[in-house]
């Protein structure tokens, strides 16, 4: 396991699994890196007025939802999460609205992509992924829920309260936190009490799984496993992937007033995406030519999401009363009227 | 089978008996979850108990552990596990115990129930039915007697009802329970156990409609859940000197009935409102400032709000010294009549 005295590259090795996964997670991994850098480009551009960066994490998160089934199983993210919604399958200029603004919790259809709304109350989707999985239960279904969150929503009351229903309930349920070691500017030994938040599982009657969240290949195969117990009726497991928050929380953020970047520095020298690309070479699943082309087509990709974000359309202002309630209110639509005699004109 | 169906269905149309709230509440969700394989009924002690108020009496055992069921203590869990079950397409009936448990639920009912139609644009609807037994009159421990009432009503996304008596509590739970939008359904705990002969019907009104239930012409009562019943006592009490009060039942707190109050205040002049909750920015606040907007030009004195007071609930001895009680309505009729 890494540590966050770690001062070496180390290595990592996909030897146990196939090259099509391999191959397929290096992709996703790229886009996401690709799309992020673009996202960055974009808030400086002035289109975004903030944007939340997942570099670093694209192991923890694309190594996470491959082992997921978009036909059945559903994920609830927080706000950090588009490298997983990218590999899950979510239309991603309807993602990243949500950081261009131009709806909250996003304008991709949630229940097509089964994957939930963009959520910043961090701890407030994992019951959500809990209540999922016991309806798939009840129905009898054999679908998996994922909850996503991070060391900081690690110490929402609503984490520990999903984790003890889920573990009463048996529920096919994967809490799959993503260790940054860094909650805005609070460290982990400030955030944590006890140090792991996978050993917390053990409390709730749960595996609890610590792996290394920059080894795509120990991602994914700890949540495989995690997801066929939970398949198999053999309910929640705990996952802790420990990586680290290269970039600043967002970019608002000034990290240079609370940590010292030689740190930082060290983990990009463990860059998921380098470690994965050597061990694809070394295992013989991809030369570097081929990487190099699905390198220009990621970024080719990347590019087409970010001109389709930066052009969207804004909405339209009446839609600040379309989805208030599914029955909408005399009172409503009363303030509908004035909004377009005093406000539309 | 269709016509057995067919008589079960109607069966409860046509009989009258005596029930309490309590009773009647249970009649109407064991027809929701007879009616309906999508409704779950669950929280902290639903189940084999039947609830602290026994409402999901018998429940357990007639629909299954499936249906209806316990959850560990964690109201803020039991309304986040409403939503994902609501976006596996189920038809979550939470229970919160007591009103003042909401509050730790306030983050998923608010942030999250309310808001999840509109944020996903209409992709994850929430049909919840957050039962919610309210108000005081029971001399109950503390934070077991809240009206939260003000808050809710004031959470775009929620729609808010308050019953009275066991017939509208029967019907507007089945009203509340089909919306496809999150209804906070609050039961006033001091008509729990007030049995009367009631019609068990389906719902005729829409949601946001209110209902007189007495006639008057020199001034309006207007009130929900218990203190429809004080503002029935005062009605009472004046008609003997000659004052004849037309009580409102406002039902439904969100959307409120504006022109029902407007209907009713054009043709008495006056208005008083009464409610449990504290004074400032209460409902009655909202109720004043509907009555004035509309009525304006018709209205004889200004509204009045006879309340509880600005304090936090109050023990047993003083609870019937903080609710509004018989005189101070009176009071406030007196002094909208010699304005």
């Amino acid at each position: 396991m890494p540590s966050p005295e770690s001062t070496g590259r180390g290595a990592i090795t996909v030897e146990h699994l196939s090259p099509e996964l391999t191959r397929g997670l290096y992709r996703d991994m790229r886009t996401a890196r690709d799309l992020d850098t673009e996202a960055i480009a974009l808030q400086r551009q002035g289109v975004f007025p903030a944007y939340v960066s997942v570099r670093g994490q694209e192991a923890a998160q694309v190594g996470g939802v491959s082992a997921l089934d978009p036909a059945r199983d559903f994920v609830f993210p927080t706000y950090r999460e588009m490298a997983s919604a990218l590999a899950y399958g979510v239309e991603m200029v309807g993602y990243m609205s949500t950081h261009r603004a131009l709806w909250h919790g996003g304008l991709y259809d949630v229940m097509e992509s089964r994957f939930g709304a963009v959520n910043a109350v961090v701890g407030g989707p994992v019951p959500h992924a809990v209540g999922w999985a016991i309806g798939e239960s009840l129905r009898g279904g054999d679908g998996v829920a994922m909850a996503y969150f991070g060391d900081g929503a690690s110490s929402e009351g609503d984490v520990h309260e999903a984790m003890n229903f889920a573990g009463v309930f048996g529920a096919p349920v994967i809490f799959f936190c993503q260790n940054n070691q860094w909650a805005l500017s609070v460290p982990n030994h400030r955030q944590v009490a006890g140090g792991s938040i996978a050993a917390r599982a053990e409390g709730y009657g749960l595996p609890g799984v610590l792996v290394d969240g920059n080894d795509v290949g120990a991602v994914h195969t700890a949540t495989a496993q995690a997801v066929e117990r939970a398949r198999e009726g053999g309910g929640p497991t705990v996952i802790e992937a420990l990586t680290y928050r290269v970039e600043p929380h967002s970019t608002s953020d000034d990290p240079g007033r609370y940590r010292d970047e030689a740190e930082a520095d060290r983990w990009r020298r463990r860059d998921p995406l380098d470690l994965l690309r050597a061990a694809m070479i070394e295992a013989g699943h991809a030369d570097e030519a081929h990487l190099d082309r699905v390198d220009a087509e990621a970024a080719a990709r990347a590019e087409r999401i970010r001109d389709g974000v930066a052009t969207a359309p804004e909405p339209h202002g009446s839609e600040l009363f379309t989805h208030v309630f599914r029955e909408s209110t005399e009172e409503l639509s009363r303030q509908r009227r004035t909004w377009q005699e005093e406000v539309e004109l | 089978m269709t016509e057995l169906i067919e008589r079960a269905e109607s069966a409860p149309e046509t009989e009258t008996i005596e029930l309490s709230m309590q009773q009647a509440i249970n009649r109407a969700l064991r027809t929701l979850l007879a009616e309906d394989p999508r409704v779950l009924l669950f929280g902290e002690d639903v189940g084999a108990l039947g609830g602290v108020f026994r409402v999901s009496d018998g429940l357990q055992k007639e629909f299954g552990d499936q249906r209806v069921f316990d959850t560990p203590l964690a109201e803020s869990a039991i309304m986040g596990m409403a939503v994902g079950l609501a976006m596996n397409g189920w038809r979550p009936v939470p229970e919160l115990q007591f009103d003042g448990f909401a509050y730790p639920a306030i983050d998923q009912i608010v942030n999250q129930v309310a808001r999840m139609n509109y944020r996903t644009r209409g992709a994850a609807p929430m049909p919840i039915t957050l039962r919610l037994p309210s108000f005081g009159g029971i001399q109950a421990p503390e934070h077991h007697g809240e009206s939260l009432e003000a808050l809710f009503a004031h959470t775009p996304g929620l729609k808010v009802v308050a019953p009275s008596d066991p017939g509208e509590a029967y019907s507007l739970l089945l009203q509340s329970v089909r919306s496809d939008d999150p209804v906070v359904y609050m039961e006033p705990k001091a008509c729990y156990w007030d049995r009367r002969p009631v019609r068990l019907s389906e719902p005729t009104d829409p949601i946001g409609t209110s209902r007189v239930v007495r006639p008057g012409r020199h001034a309006t009562l207007v009130a929900w859940g218990a203190m429809v019943h004080r503002c029935l006592q005062v009605a009472e009490l004046a008609a003997e000197d000659g004052v004849e009060l037309e009580v409102l039942d406002l039902r439904w707190l969100k959307p409120i009935d504006a022109a029902g109050l407007a209907a009713s205040v054009a043709r008495t002049k006056r208005a008083v409102v009464v409610h449990e909750a504290p004074l400032t920015a209460g409902l009655g606040a909202e109720v004043s400032s509907l009555i004035t907007e509309q009525c304006f030009r018709d209205l004889a004195a200004p509204v009045q709000r006879v309340t509880g007071f600005d304090v936090p609930y109050p023990a047993g001895p003083l609870e019937h010294q903080y609710l509004p009680t018989i005189d101070r309505v009176l009071f406030a009729v007196q002094r909208t009549l010699e304005y």
